[in-house]
């Protein structure tokens, strides 16, 4: 699909978001709340469901678009955020920084951006030296397996159950009670990231014909590279700030439109972004409407329908994985 | 340019502390073909790449035009050479004209549309233009890869293997193809296996065995009773027929 659909699809999400909710609105309360800033029913509609639904849009875009970056870079279909290793190190940063009582404003977010930073920049250090993707891999493979196993064992020493379930919370991933405030702290980094994708994508799209080929392209891969690594750091860094970890949108994002755009790694990018946001935004709205005793989490819907989703679409993708 | 596109200087590489190519010295003129053969593991990509820069010299020196190679900025390296890896492997199922027009990645989108096309043109896959590369067959693929070596338009040309897996017509197609470069002023280098297309399509030949240059001349020299024996265990040699030299030999048994 082509990114004017996917943005026409994205504002359709968005409105049904905004419109469906616990508490349902009349026609005469929506008219209230678009004339009236200062009525309950645009107290609904401005400071709860639409934070809430542009948070779960921000986020979307940006795990796809890290998603299409990782795919492009490692010439890998079953690339994304999570293989380098990168979102299990911002969970390590938020979740200790949780376990160790800091109550601080920002200072969880802060943590997770910082630890997808630090992944990010020993990543990116790397991949300047191991021009083989399947290496990058192996080492994300660690990365993330060493991430998973030290905020396993903050669960482990963790003195209290209180530290422990609110870690785990956090660890499922969740776009509720975000604030405008809270999406402004992450675009921030958003932008860098996606500005450094951009920039990354004649390299992404060259990478297509190989390493040996790329390194005699004329490109500057290694600086290209780089910028490929550190834009989709920060990228998933901020959305794991902003959501905690959420699983599968990385990974399916790229897959729903790479076939509109003839499998270019370049040109997958913004109609990935688009689909993720579309994706998140929808999920967001089935966690909210699946009428459960507590409110289910985002992660754990996007992971609940994204396996067979992305089993499906794998199926089908896999004509074209062919080496 | 009057001097050699691609010269190797006393060039050596070592892998873990061996030599893979020991003492090499050659020099690719413009509106020549040059044949790199010999037998598996004698050291044919190995002295591709140590003349590109992409392996690292132990001992000697690699110039392209005359400038040392590790010298070069990557776009400079780019615009003196071009290369084709023996490597096929293509990440995603682009069309083809997407993939030649990788090789003038430097020029307008419209300009690289348009040479991508005419490259295509040349190696007789115009027809398949829109065609995404992994729904083709390999030898197609190849001719696509070739497409956007030749798109590159460098004054150097270097081609590992270009010949592998395609029909026989087609074998002689590309090395005319490379030919027809040349001809119009271009330095091409390739390897190949195929002795016989070898001796036919190629203006001199450079025969390595175990990392080192035995035998560097017109295919009538450098293919001789002696080299053939010594390079490649063959005990024959090149026949002249109406369609060209062709490679006579068996396996060479010791007495």
């Amino acid at each position: 699909m082509r990114a004017p659909v996917l943005t026409l699809v994205l504002f359709v999400a968005l409105a049904l978001a905004m419109g469906l909710g616990e508490t349902s609105l009349s026609a005469h309360q929506y008219v209230q709340a678009f004339a009236d800033p200062a009525s309950a029913p645009a107290e609904i509609l401005w400071t709860i469901r639409a934070p809430r639904a542009v948070a779960a849009a921000v986020v979307g875009a940006a795990l796809g678009l890290a998603g299409a970056v990782m795919q492009g870079l490692l010439r890998n279909p079953l690339a994304d955020p999570g293989v380098l290793g990168v979102s299990a190190m911002a969970a390590l940063g938020a979740a200790a920084t949780i376990a160790l009582g800091l109550t601080l404003p920002g200072a969880v977010e802060l943590a997770a951006l910082a630890g997808a930073l630090m992944a990010g920049a020993l990543v990116v250090f790397l991949a300047i030296r191991l021009r083989e993707p399947d290496a990058l891999i192996l080492f994300g493979v660690a990365l993330s397996a060493l991430g998973g196993a030290l905020t396993a064992l903050i669960f482990n020493l963790s003195p209290s159950l209180v530290t422990t379930s609110e870690v785990l919370h956090w660890l499922m991933g969740s776009v509720a009670n975000r604030d405008w405030g809270d999406i402004a702290a992450g675009l921030a980094p958003m932008a860098l990231g996606a500005g450094l994708t951009v920039y990354a994508a004649r390299g992404l799209r060259m990478l297509t014909l190989g390493e040996e080929t790329a390194a005699l392209s004329g490109l500057p891969m290694a600086r290209l590279r780089a910028a490929a690594v550190a834009g989709a750091a920060l990228l998933t860094g901020a959305a794991v700030a902003m959501a905690g970890v959420i699983g599968f949108v990385g990974l399916a994002a790229p897959h729903l439109v790479r076939g509109g755009v003839s499998d270019d790694p370049a040109r997958t990018l913004a109609p990935s972004a688009l689909a993720g946001a579309i994706l998140l935004v929808l999920a967001d709205l089935a966690a909210r409407m699946i009428p459960t005793s507590e409110e289910l989490k985002l992660g754990v819907v996007t992971a609940l329908f994204g396996a067979p989703l992305f089993a499906l679409v794998a199926w089908r993708a896999s004509r074209s994985w062919r080496t | 340019m009057t001097g050699p596109a691609l010269e190797l200087i006393h060039a050596r590489v070592e892998i873990a502390g061996r030599a893979v190519l020991d003492d090499i010295s050659l020099a690719v003129a413009p509106g020549e073909v040059l044949g790199v053969l010999g037998a598996n593991g004698a050291g044919k990509t190995t002295l591709i790449r140590a003349a590109l820069g992409l392996a690292h010299l132990a001992g000697g020196e690699a110039r392209l035009a005359g400038r040392p190679v590790r010298g070069l900025g990557e776009i400079e390296r780019a615009s003196l050479a071009g290369y084709l890896p023996q490597e096929r492997r293509v990440g995603w199922n682009m069309p083809a004209w997407r993939i030649a027009a990788l090789g003038a990645v430097h020029r307008p989108p419209a300009q690289a549309h348009r040479i991508a096309l005419e490259a295509l043109t040349g190696v007789g896959m115009a027809a398949l233009a829109e065609r995404g590369v992994l729904d083709m067959s390999g030898g197609e693929r190849g001719r696509v890869l070739l497409a956007r070596l030749i798109a590159t338009g460098a004054p150097l040309l270097v081609a590992d293997e270009p010949a592998a897996g395609l029909d026989p017509d087609a074998q002689f197609k590309i090395m005319e193809l490379l030919g027809a470069r040349a001809a119009a002023g271009a330095a091409v280098l390739v390897t190949l296996h195929d002795l016989t297309l070898a001796a036919r399509s190629c203006h001199r030949l450079a025969i390595l065995a175990a990392g080192r240059l035995v035998a560097l001349g017109p295919p009538a020299e450098a293919i001789g009773r002696d080299i053939l024996a010594l390079a490649f265990n063959l005990d024959g040699g090149l026949i002249d027929t109406p369609a060209g030299p062709v490679l006579a030999a068996k396996p060479w048994r010791h007495p």
